[in-house]
């Protein structure tokens, strides 16, 4: 009850800001539409619809990291999480209260991302459904990240951080915008070391429907989301317990 | 029963004494203000009451639950208005006082009829569909006051609540703390001296973490042979400096 009330709250306060509704909605849309009219007259296997579509629905999911992060600072710095502190509200109220809000929004950027990919001719079959349901570790991890950051940094760093930092570092090193083979070298294994050009194979794994290469990316998303929200838990506690 | 009693209370932030054995009690149903200069221990006071922060050594008890040992029944008891207006901005005033009752686990009905009375009470009643963020200063410090009041505590702690507010809007906050006067126990910090003399049943005044003197507003001014409370508290307080 307690937590659904907090979380309720959060939903609200993210899904009003006309500019967080514009990185989510807008954003997938743009670049659908963009690169796939690029795709039309410059043919590039990368942004065929089935490579494009899995990842721009995955980029998308980077707002959740400062969706996240920008309200968690922002509440600490006005004072409101102080308020909240005095109340009967649990550390785990606090940490699912900030987290699961963020799941519908996630998955609503995603359904948006291959709606739209239909529209433009993406094939229609189960593998959406899943590759939709593969989205919510991702989004996990990208939350993760949020509440780590959030609960760090003040609301002007978040923005810079997880704003512009994450989602370029996220952006370059996916695999999305160009081959990750065409840089290669220290470029390439640093980027298969992090989750970001997992994230996005394995979507792109499922909606052809090759599950079975989708597994091992799934694993390297699912082990970083879970010690990164480890992370952020130990540091969300520490800066409760501080005051 | 005290509605509040502290016992050698202290607080130790590596070098600096912040709370330096604090003891004192508070009357259910008193209006009690905490004066002293910056850093004079009142924030780190209300903050270990609060079930905020830890005391490094000594103990409070609010109505006899230790708030070392029995911080969810404190916080059951207690509601903080925090000195910057603590409120969601995206929440109309409704929704804002609506979460307060939620976290506090009230039912449907409950929380209604504790979220009319207190939105009549703070006249917010004209506001009541307005974004927490959209609002005046003065009417976001009534919020925020309305916030802590809706959970029904029986400790309310107001730091600062009139800070920054107009003349009008500061004297519509005073008749506000006057109507809760034996109703609920009341802890204010404030650094308006006049606001303290008009309000408190009892004013303690802090310096560097301990207290020098807990009593009337009355019998301050007779002790120091002052007759306000801003020449006693100067003259408190630098008396305690030599």
């Amino acid at each position: 009850m307690r937590m659904l009330c907090f979380a309720k709250r959060n939903f609200k306060e993210i899904i009003r800001d006309p500019l967080n509704l514009s990185f989510l909605f807008g954003f997938p849309v743009v670049l659908l539409l963009l690169l796939s009219a690029i795709q039309a007259n410059i043919p590039v296997s990368l942004f065929e619809i089935q490579s494009l579509a899995p990842g721009v629905a995955v980029f998308g999911l980077a707002f959740m990291t400062l969706f996240s992060a920008t309200l968690i600072a922002k509440d600490r710095q006005s004072s409101f999480m102080h308020r909240l502190y005095t109340t009967p509200m649990t550390p785990v109220d606090f940490i699912l209260g900030y987290t699961l809000p963020l799941i519908p929004i996630a998955l609503s950027e995603g359904i948006l991302s291959y709606l739209l990919a239909v529209i433009l001719k993406l094939e229609v079959n189960i593998y959406i459904l899943l590759a939709l349901l593969y989205l919510i570790p991702i989004a996990l991890l990208y939350i993760a990240i949020g509440l780590l950051c959030g609960s760090v940094f003040n609301d002007k760093q978040v923005g810079g951080i997880c704003g512009a930092l994450l989602t370029n570092l996220s952006a370059w090193l996916s695999g999305i915008w160009f081959d990750l083979d065409l840089v290669g070298g220290a470029f390439k294994r640093i980027a298969y070391l992090l989750p970001f050009v997992h994230a996005v194979e394995m979507e792109r794994a499922v909606i052809v429907g090759n599950l079975g290469a989708s597994l091992s990316h799934l694993l390297w998303v699912l082990g970083y989301g879970v010690v990164t929200l480890v992370f952020a838990v130990l540091l969300f506690l520490r800066q409760m317990k501080r005051g | 029963m005290y509605a509040i009693e502290t016992k050698n209370l202290t607080k130790q932030y590596k070098e600096v004494l912040a709370v330096d054995g604090l003891s004192l009690c508070v009357e259910e149903g008193e209006l009690f203000s905490l004066l002293g200069v910056n850093g004079a221990g009142k924030t780190t006071t209300i903050k270990m009451l609060s079930c905020l922060t830890m005391p490094t050594a000594g103990d409070a008890f609010i109505f006899d639950k230790s708030i070392r040992d029995e911080a969810a029944a404190v916080k059951s008891m207690i509601a903080v208005s925090p000195q910057e207006t603590a409120v969601a901005p995206a929440l109309s005033v409704r929704e804002n006082l609506e979460l307060i009752c939620g976290v506090h686990g009230f039912s449907k009905e409950k929380c209604a009829a504790r979220v009319k009375e207190v939105s009549e009470l703070l006249g917010l009643v004209a506001v009541f569909s307005r974004k927490a963020g959209k609002l005046s200063g003065g009417y976001q410090r009534r919020l925020s006051i309305a916030m802590a009041l809706v959970s029904e505590p029986k400790i309310l702690f107001l730091d600062e609540p009139t800070l920054g507010l107009d003349v009008l809007a500061r004297s519509d906050l005073w008749d506000i703390i006057r109507a809760l006067k034996g109703k609920i126990t009341v802890i204010l910090t404030t650094h308006y001296m006049e606001e303290a003399e008009a309000l408190s049943d009892r004013i303690a005044i802090m310096k560097d973490g301990r207290l020098l003197v807990c009593d009337t507003p009355d019998r301050i001014k007779e002790i120091t042979g002052e007759n306000g409370i801003e020449a006693a508290f100067i003259k408190i307080v630098k008396g305690a400096g030599k």
